[in-house]
């Protein structure tokens, strides 16, 4: 065994120690805790780095967790599917991690920096051992760790309201959570194993069994839920709304795709497409609600106030693009679905930053008081701008590529009606993003005319707030640019998808 | 014809991205900060002007640059009809710059720096429109087209115009909507979107599939602004007249007629689109176009609102020509494209010029303002007897060849259309004229602060309108015999 096959494990054990190591920093000086969590992201996002690469030469890592070959033992399994995701999420991940410092500063208060970076330390290796187990049972037990911290983290802003948020989510988590354990106790029912790969070989035989199809409901609402899937999404918009920005970009990207992944991971690479579209043809509903959900999450959108809740409920809408694809399940319609993954995370972390940035400078995110901050702000509301157009979907950004594989498989698959409502609902995006850019751009006062103003980072923002940000916004017209470099990455992950390996 | 690899292409549209990047940085600096936009614009017409000769001698020039969805890759091609749109875009570019630089100068118009930025990219976008290989790219630069002159639309951020960009954004967004829908029909039904001589389009999908798909891909052109969907074109007159008259005269609706040519010629074929009943379809949405919105322009006493509804009328012209499904009502529509632009941006860098000198929109207001201004009113006056179609200017040109083309195309009843059209013009345009050179203002002394427009913006009124004479005098030089190769390229034979 080489360094690189250790490294999924390494992903999980470093940083829980690193959060230990950062309590007992920060009991003695609360300033070793950022430099600690920084590190380990960063060192996160190297490894899933090079177990992406290490995967597209090599093929699939197995690791048996302690020696003990699986099934009895833990398997962590990365593929081509999950390596990708690994990645799209470490790198949100990182951006978070550079921008948390200032905005945690502020937000949280001092005196609860090191329990928020041990939580955040925390709620990442979840995320990462969610990602990359390949036993169901222990995808469960990363799924409540992450969970906690989330709750928590939420309840984090000190706010009456956050502290109702962080409950509601408790309450529909904790529902969640229950509905994926019964499911995994009915697939254990059925098959006597909790090993996903070995799962997946039984299964067939018991296709037809009630065990079975309860299992899978149990899971798919279980895991709509934590995805925030419509209408399921009623945690979603306060949760997001009132965090402390740092948590709400990791919870809009990472947790968010997360959740998907292991619902993507649940019904194609355990339940397989044989299942999914023939024995418990659950597709064309899915595809149908996630075409509702794109509609519906915009039109809420448009009704919001605040910057931030348009945001939030812009995510039930993207949600809706990336089940989209699950619903079509055809390899041009999941390249979509995978694509819009990453590009989504890219693009909402971009739009949350800001979103946070002008909390941080203004201290409201009000739509209505917020004329003209594009004069003070140029930057970061350029950067708003370009990941906004990303979200509408105007070429060449991420977006509209991902939109594109979706519309080209949707009519591939002779879905053209839900192709044009997706096209159409894709417009109104435009509603909501252009309320801000309105506001932001144009709503200035009249006289404010802003060549007179020197236009300087300094003014704008802290460095480490801005580069991310910055660099999320130009990151969605690259990857868009260069989008047939991700698709060599997102082509073969959708083979092992719809091969059920 | 033949097919050549060239990085001019990408050279043209590159420029001005790079030269938009330098506005934004030297932004503080005004001179340095035009002098970019300047340099940009000339280097931009070297290097159209340098493929020129290639481009004549029948070659195209093609260059890849990124692969990019299945569907199409990032690719260019200057080819004779590219170079038409291509040619006037960047001509015109480079005189709307210094009369741009005029006009923003002397209003004291603020965020000049956005502005001029917003400008660069919608040049490179135009012209990216032009020398799309396929129609994916033709869409990218179409949909950066329209974002990126939003804000040169509501650029004076009244609530007004923030109305005018809202319905801006509306139309041209839902457009790009269809055009993209359009797109990816064309992409399933064919497996490639590369636009060829002819057409590709030929048995590949029912006739009713073909039929909704040609109605998907003029709604996806609504910058062609065929009625009804028109609406847009007169509210975006609320921007500050350089990019009423560059974009709103030049590039966005050309580009709209542009792109339903390129349909026309290099996706359907004239063979399909006859067979297809298209052409009476396109010949009906053109006429009805033309005298509506002759109609409108009548009544309008806004300046730049009467001129918008001429475009209007001006651009279903070029529609009227590739409904014809003719040689020579193709010429006449590809033709009508430079001609109209030269003859256009005239009437409105006059507009513009005449609210710098005087600050009058109204028509009512302009009595007498001709012996104040006398070279800019007799300017205007020529440009505007040139799109009535009198000679020496050439509007004539394409009227002939449209008159020509409907009696081709077996299409007689649109002669009626064309010279009712040259009526209603003049029944639009002589009054102004008369207006501004022979009526006696009402107040003797309210003109007397008037003078003409300072240099930077008078050149490029006489530059244009001097252009549009050469047109006239010239026509092969370069205009028709690109227009001839270009048809040669779609209808595969050889034009006598």
């Amino acid at each position: 065994m080489t360094v690189i096959d250790h490294i999924p494990v390494l992903m999980i054990v470093i940083p829980i120690l690193a959060s230990l190591l950062t309590l007992l920093a920060g009991w003695y000086d609360r300033r070793f805790c950022y430099p600690i969590s920084l590190i380990t992201v960063l060192f996160q996002f190297g490894s899933a780095i090079a177990i992406l690469l290490h995967v597209m030469q090599e093929g699939t890592i197995r690791y048996s967790v302690g020696g003990w070959a699986p099934p009895l033992g833990i398997e962590l399994v990365v593929d081509g599917f999950n390596s990708y995701i690994l990645a799209a999420i470490m790198l949100l991940a990182a951006a978070t991690a550079v921008y948390a410092r200032r905005s945690v500063e502020t937000e949280i208060g001092p005196e609860k920096t090191v329990s928020f970076y041990v939580l955040f330390q925390l709620l990442i290796t979840g995320l990462v051992g969610m990602t990359i187990t390949g036993d169901i049972f222990n995808l469960y037990v990363f799924l409540e760790i992450s969970s906690i911290a989330a709750y928590t983290l939420i309840a984090s802003a000190r706010r009456p309201r956050a502290y109702v948020a962080s409950f509601n989510y408790l309450i529909l988590g904790s529902i969640a959570g229950g509905f994926i354990l019964l499911g995994i106790a009915n697939l254990y029912a059925a098959t006597g194993t909790l090993n996903m790969a070995d799962i997946a070989q039984l299964l067939p035989a018991s296709y037809g069994l009630a065990t079975v199809h309860a299992a899978f409901l149990f899971l798919v609402i279980g895991f709509s839920i934590k995805a925030a899937f419509f209408p399921l999404h009623l945690w979603l918009p306060d949760a997001y709304a009132e965090s402390p920005s740092a948590v709400t970009v990791l919870l809009s990207t990472v947790m968010a795709k997360v959740s998907i992944y292991a619902m993507f991971r649940i019904l194609f690479s355990v339940f397989t497409t044989a299942y999914i579209i023939d024995t418990f043809p659950v597709t064309g509903f899915i595809l149908f609600i996630a075409t509702v959900a794109i509609v519906a999450g915009a039109v809420l959108a448009i009704a919001q106030k605040d910057l931030k809740r348009m945001l939030a409920y812009s995510s039930v809408s993207q949600v809706g693009y990336i089940m989209f694809a699950l619903g079509v399940a055809n390899q041009i319609a999941l390249e979509g679905g995978l694509l819009h993954i990453l590009g989504h995370a890219v693009m909402k972390g971009c739009l949350f930053m800001v979103a946070g940035l002008i909390i941080y400078r203004m201290g409201t995110s009000r739509l209505s008081e917020l004329k003209g901050v594009a004069t003070t702000m140029p930057i970061s509301c350029a950067a708003f701008a370009l990941a906004g157009a990303s979200m509408i979907g105007i070429p060449p950004t991420i977006g509209f590529m991902s939109k594109y594989y979706l519309v080209l498989g949707a009519l591939e698959a002779g879905h053209w009606v839900y192709a044009a409502v997706l096209l159409l609902g894709s417009l109104l995006a435009v509603g909501y993003i252009w309320r801000f850019i309105e506001t932001a751009y144009f709503g200035g006062l009249h006289s404010d005319h802003n060549e007179a103003h020197p236009r300087t980072a300094a003014r704008e923002g802290p460095l480490s707030m801005l580069v991310p940000i910055v660099g999320l916004a130009l990151l969605c017209l690259f990857l868009g640019i260069f989008v047939e470099g991700v698709m060599e990455v997102v082509g073969p992950a959708v083979s092992i998808l719809l091969g059920g390996a | 014809m033949a097919d050549i690899n060239g990085v001019l292409p990408a050279v043209t549209i590159a420029v001005p991205l790079f030269a938009s990047v330098l506005i934004l940085i030297v932004g503080r600096h005004e001179n340095i900060r035009e002098a970019v936009t300047i340099i940009a614009a000339t280097t931009m017409l070297g290097s159209v002007l340098a493929m020129l000769p290639e481009i004549l001698s029948g070659s195209r020039i093609t260059i890849s640059l990124l692969p990019m969805v299945p569907g199409g890759d990032f690719a260019l091609r200057a080819d004779a009809f590219g170079m038409v749109f291509a040619l006037t875009a960047t001509a015109l570019w480079l005189l709307n710059s210094f009369y741009a630089i005029g006009y923003m100068r002397l209003l004291k118009e603020h965020a000049q720096t956005r502005f001029f930025f917003c400008l660069a990219v919608a040049i490179a976008a135009a012209v990216g429109i032009a020398f799309s290989q396929n129609l994916l790219t033709l869409f990218i630069f179409y949909e950066i087209l329209t974002i990126i002159t939003y804000p040169l639309v509501v650029h004076t951020e009244t609530p007004a115009a923030m109305k005018a960009g809202r319905k801006y954004l509306a139309y041209l967004l839902i457009g790009g909507i269809f055009l993209l829908a359009a797109v990816i029909l064309t992409y399933t039904l064919t497996g490639t979107t590369e636009f060829v001589p002819g057409g590709f389009l030929a048995g590949s999908g029912s006739a009713l599939t073909l039929q909704i798909l040609f109605l998907l891909f003029m709604v996806g052109f609504v910058k062609a602004a065929w009625m009804p969907l028109h609406g847009w074109l007169p509210a975006a007159m609320v921007a500050p007249t350089p990019v009423s008259a560059f974009l709103h005269a030049v590039a966005v609706v050309t580009a709209g007629v542009f792109g339903i040519v390129r349909i026309a010629g290099w996706v359907y074929g004239m063979d399909l689109m006859a067979s297809l009943g298209l052409g009476t379809l396109l010949a009906v949405i053109a006429s009805f176009t033309i005298i509506t919105a002759s109609l409108f322009a009548l009544t309008e006493d806004n300046l730049k609102r009467r001129l918008a509804y001429s475009t209007v009328s001006q651009l279903s012209y070029i529609l009227l020509g590739v409904s014809m499904l003719s040689i020579a009502g193709m010429t006449g529509a590809m033709a009508h494209i430079p001609i109209h632009a030269f003859l256009k941006i005239t009437l409105f860098f006059v507009a513009g010029a005449v609210i710098v000198s005087a600050g009058k929109e109204c028509i009512s207001d302009m009595k007498g303002i001709g012996r104040k201004i006398p070279v800019t009113a007799l300017m205007f006056s020529a440009a505007a007897i040139g799109i009535c179609g009198l000679p020496p200017l050439p509007g004539i040109i394409s009227k002939v060849y449209l008159a020509l083309g409907a009696v081709e195309g077996g299409m007689p009843i649109l002669l009626l259309v064309i010279v009712t059209s040259a009526v209603l013009n003049v029944a639009y345009f002589f009054p102004i004229i008369y207006t501004m050179l022979l009526d006696r203002p009402d107040d003797e002394h309210s003109l007397d602060s008037v003078s003409e427009p300072p240099l930077v913006m008078l050149v490029p009124i006489i530059l244009t309108a001097a252009i549009s004479v050469f047109i006239f005098f010239f026509p092969s030089t370069p205009f028709m015999d690109l227009v001839e190769i270009a048809l040669a390229e779609i209808m595969q034979q050889v034009i006598p």
